[in-house]
């Protein structure tokens, strides 16, 4: 029998998860909330039918989401009756340490890469799911679907596990921890032709919407509460926008859209020119600049 | 545009995993990119980004260099090389690809490996103005190995010759004559530029006398799905699904055939039969499920499976062996050692085992097989493997699932070897094991002593036979029954065939383990004194014996203190290079981390360390 594409993904993305869980001591799903979070759960939650899913979800807080996507992350858990840990930096939220304040470089360092350090530590898990596709980053491209980390968190690009067939080498040291990406293969276009085909909710500000925003170096900056200082030349202005990726508030950038539904969002995305990690301002703060912050630690 | 007839084909679309290969500078990453640019896959800023990044590394002068889109990490857009397996995605209106990008480089014969282990295509690029190289018969010999069965060859570069019809007809000539050795179930040949794109997604117009498809046209024809939907039913255990409710499921995926609720299977490690109770599938309960599904079943009793076992509705087309040979690609730079220990990756289980006899290795670049000892970084060749329990498989050429392995280094847990099955050798059948009347708890009753293992480790002047030595005396006062086996000694007899190579140091220490080991059985304490100087095989030794019952004590001297001491005068012949492989000079020595006891010589004399040995022993009730 043939399959098509994406059941090939999800069967083969099914694997993956069940493998971790077959393996490894104490696994967590990392959530972040974004339309990749979701469809890696919705995946978990088929791999374990009926029962519930073996691990935790652990969402890093920068403090910095936007309201709607904690609004919606406790929504699900509830509605799936999942166990979520929040975990929040707290030594930066004491420096107040934020995006506007420190610029994206520093508070993507401090409350995510350290933070999501800070919680790995705290409860020992040894193996995390993460939601990263190889088509997103070039970096990413090049690493594998188990991805060893040392006792440090760090990624050693050059000296990865090669990775044969589906036999994956899941064996660590104490301390050691390995990230895996059962959404390695997919593409952004897979994804939401997923979500569609499988009705998986994603946060609304995926969609279309009046919302208020500024024009900053020719980003649309939603203001999404009264932390964002508004400069002298700028104004808020109501736009129809929706939001391709899902960062911290002040780190991702809107479109301008009429895409009010699912359907209408592939069309867009077909006849897009732009990837979706062009709205991701923490990419280009250097060249590589992926790639150093994986090596970091970063997911 | 009509979403309905776009999804209506979006589903209909196949996946092909494709791998390019090709030599340092045949154009594979301007390949890639020249995929990813014709079928609109790249946005526009990742190509601006690609002008920033062409201005600085580029190679094509002002014209964005197509390349630098696909080398990913820092260090390769700086130096101009791929140093690594990458994975690419794009689709056609019929087809979803992937592509793994691998280097050519000679040293990273394993990273194509890897990408062809998960391909179903090959595409092997060739320079047309350079013909046919060793690499291109490198690549040839891999992909047929990992059972790529489908490949496009793509001369390249045919701009460069003015598109001449005869150096495409030679290449096609030479690769005709080349491929002969092996059988790929289609071969198609392209001549083609990928720097300007002829013939990859547009026919070229400069080469009327090439009719038939472009490479985008080849790829998507080639039907690569080999069902076994007519095979027997299988299906490793991936995992037992009883968390918390009364349900209790199978999960796995299917590696062939087709199965029906209230089917019989068959469980293979202990023959038991159950039959299908429910069938739960991605898209929830069904009434069948089928190959590549991901699926949890239930049974209708209770019975034991676990993960590592398989369930089967025909046993016999199933192999259960604990030895097999395999053809083996070796990936890490510490050589292999056959009878070294390492553990072996299947389907859903890890058991040790070692390469037992390593029958030849193959020149990739002449096909030739040669004799080998070991094998180096990007080795392949042929060997017999024996593991320490039985497990199930088939041939790769069969089910690539069930018949493939990766090898995991014990210490280190790195990926250092990878292999398919050929076939099973069932000679461990036809030996048994007796268990005879007299065992060893009755010999050692006899004796009044419990029988062990003393393994002295160190280096050559360590003082290890000394100690040995009045070790076994003051027993021997005591009424105890030993042997003191003494690697000069055991060199001249039973050993005498084996020198000083990592080799023949491995199988030296294999058949002392051994000989100790009967010797425990009978009821000795036996002390071994041998430098045994790779952990490996102390932990060889070790894993023959019970707990309790192995000793490894490390005589910690200095090597300059054995130096000084050279009862032998073997350092002053290996310092001035007389002798070869010695250890600590030339040949590793590998310190035991974590040793039952451990003696500093330096500050006392041998009568002393051996009273330590024997307070140890007292505390621990062996005397």
């Amino acid at each position: 029998m043939t399959f098509n594409h994406l059941k090939k993904l999800e069967s083969e993305s099914i694997y993956i998860i069940r493998e971790v869980v077959a393996e490894f001591k104490n696994p967590v799903m990392l959530y972040s909330i974004g339309k990749d979070s979701s469809v890696m759960l919705h995946l978990a939650i088929k791999a374990f039918a009926p029962n519930k899913i073996p691990f935790k979800l652990l969402h890093v807080d920068t403090t910095w989401k936007f309201k709607e996507m904690i609004k919606f992350r406790d929504q699900i858990t509830k509605e799936h009756n999942l166990d979520l840990i929040v975990h929040i930096n707290q030594e930066g939220v004491n420096y107040k340490v934020g995006p506007i304040t420190h610029g994206s470089k520093t508070h993507t360092d401090i409350m995510k890469t350290q933070s999501l350090k800070q919680a790995l530590n705290k409860y020992k898990f040894d193996a995390a799911f993460g939601g990263a596709r190889r088509d997103e980053e070039k970096s990413r491209a090049k690493e594998r679907i188990f991805s060893f980390r040392d006792t440090n968190h760090r990624w050693d690009p050059k000296n990865q596990k090669p990775e044969l067939w589906n036999l994956f080498n899941t064996k660590i040291s104490n301390n050691e921890s390995v990230r895996i990406f059962p959404l390695s293969n997919w593409t952004e276009v897979d994804v939401w032709q997923y979500i569609y085909q499988e009705n998986i909710p994603i946060v609304p500000l995926y969609f279309a919407a009046k919302r208020p925003v500024i024009n900053r170096e020719d980003m649309l900056i939603m203001v999404d509460d009264n932390r964002l200082e508004i400069k002298k030349d700028e104004k808020i202005e109501e736009k129809l926008i929706r939001f391709r990726t899902l960062g911290c508030y002040p780190l991702t950038a809107a479109v301008e859209s009429k895409a009010s539904n699912i359907e209408e969002i592939i069309i867009e995305l077909l006849e897009s020119k732009h990837s979706e990690r062009q709205g991701r301002l923490i990419d280009s703060d250097q060249i590589g600049s992926m790639e150093i912050k994986k090596q970091d630690g970063y997911f | 545009m009509d979403l309905k007839k776009f999804f209506i084909n979006q589903n209909s679309k196949k996946q092909l995993k494709i791998l390019t290969c090709g030599s340092v500078d045949d154009g594979k990453s301007t390949l890639i990119g020249r995929l990813l640019f014709d079928s609109k896959s790249i946005y526009s800023d990742q190509i601006s980004q690609t002008k920033f990044e062409s201005e600085k590394y580029g190679t094509q002068g002002k014209e964005i260099d197509l390349a630098l889109l696909i080398d990913g990490l820092q260090a390769e857009r700086e130096q101009g090389i791929t140093i690594d397996v990458a994975y690419r995605y794009f689709e056609t209106e019929k087809c979803k690809f992937i592509i793994a990008d691998t280097p050519g480089h000679q040293e990273y014969t394993r990273n194509m490996a890897t990408g062809a282990s998960n391909s179903d295509i090959g595409i092997v690029l060739i320079d047309a103005t350079k013909g046919i190289l060793d690499q291109t018969k490198r690549h040839t010999f891999i992909l047929s190995l990992l059972g790529v069965n489908h490949i496009v060859i793509a001369v390249n570069k045919m701009d460069i010759l003015n598109y001449d019809k005869i150096n495409f007809d030679n290449i096609v000539q030479s690769f005709e004559k080349l491929s002969k050795n092996f059988n790929f179930l289609s071969k198609k040949y392209i001549p083609m530029s990928a720097l300007i794109g002829d013939n990859v997604f547009s026919k070229s117009k400069k080469m009327p006398w090439y009719s038939d498809e472009t490479l985008i046209s080849t790829l998507e024809s080639f039907d690569i799905d080999k069902s076994s939907i007519d095979e027997e039913f299988s299906m490793p255990i991936q995992w037992v699904n009883r968390s918390g409710s009364d349900f209790r499921g199978y999960s796995g995926t299917i590696s062939s055939g087709k199965i029906n609720i209230n089917d019989e299977i068959i469980v293979v490690s202990s023959g038991q039969k159950a039959r299908v109770g429910k069938i739960l599938t991605p898209d929830g309960n069904a009434d069948f499920t089928y190959e590549n599904q991901a699926v949890t079943i239930s049974l209708d009793k209770e019975i034991d499976i676990s993960r590592g076992d398989l369930i089967t509705t025909d046993l016999d087309k199933i192999k259960i062996a604990d030895q097999f040979s395999a053809y083996i690609i070796w990936m890490h730079k510490d050589n292999m050692l056959p009878e070294r220990n390492y553990i072996f990756r299947f389907i859903n289980s890890y058991i040790n085992g070692k390469i037992t006899n390593l029958e030849y290795k193959i020149n990739i670049n002449s096909y030739e097989k040669i004799a080998a000892k070991s094998l180096e970084l990007n080795d392949i060749a042929y060997c017999k493997i024996a593991l320490s329990k039985a497990t199930f498989f088939k041939s790769y050429t069969q089910n690539n699932q069930l018949g493939s392995f990766v090898i995991i280094d014990q210490f280190n847990n790195l990926t250092v070897g990878a292999g398919m099955i050929d076939f099973e050798l069932r000679r461990s059948n036809n030996i048994i094991w007796h268990d005879m009347t007299i065992d060893k708890k009755k010999r050692s009753k006899l004796n009044s002593q419990k029988p062990c293992a003393l393994w002295f480790t160190g280096l050559s002047g360590s003082g290890k036979s000394t100690i040995a030595n009045i070790l076994e005396q003051k027993l021997h006062q005591l009424t105890k029954r030993t042997y003191l086996l003494d690697g000069d000694n055991i060199r001249h007899g039973l050993n005498k065939d084996l020198g000083f190579t990592d080799v023949d140091r491995v199988e030296n220490i294999r058949r002392v383990a051994e000989v100790s080991k009967l010797m425990t059985d009978a009821g000795l304490i036996t002390l071994i004194s041998f430098i045994s100087p790779f952990k490996s095989e102390r932990k060889m030794a070790r894993d023959l014996f019970y707990d309790n019952e192995f000793i490894e004590i490390f005589v910690d001297t200095p090597i300059e203190e054995c130096e000084k001491r050279d009862p032998k005068g073997l350092y002053k012949k290996a310092r001035s290079g007389k002798l070869k492989n010695f250890t600590g000079i030339d040949s590793d020595y590998e310190i035991p981390l974590s040793p039952e006891i451990k003696l500093k010589t330096v500050s006392k004399n041998p009568e002393e360390l051996a009273d330590e040995i024997l307070n140890y022993m007292k505390k621990n009730n062996i005397i």
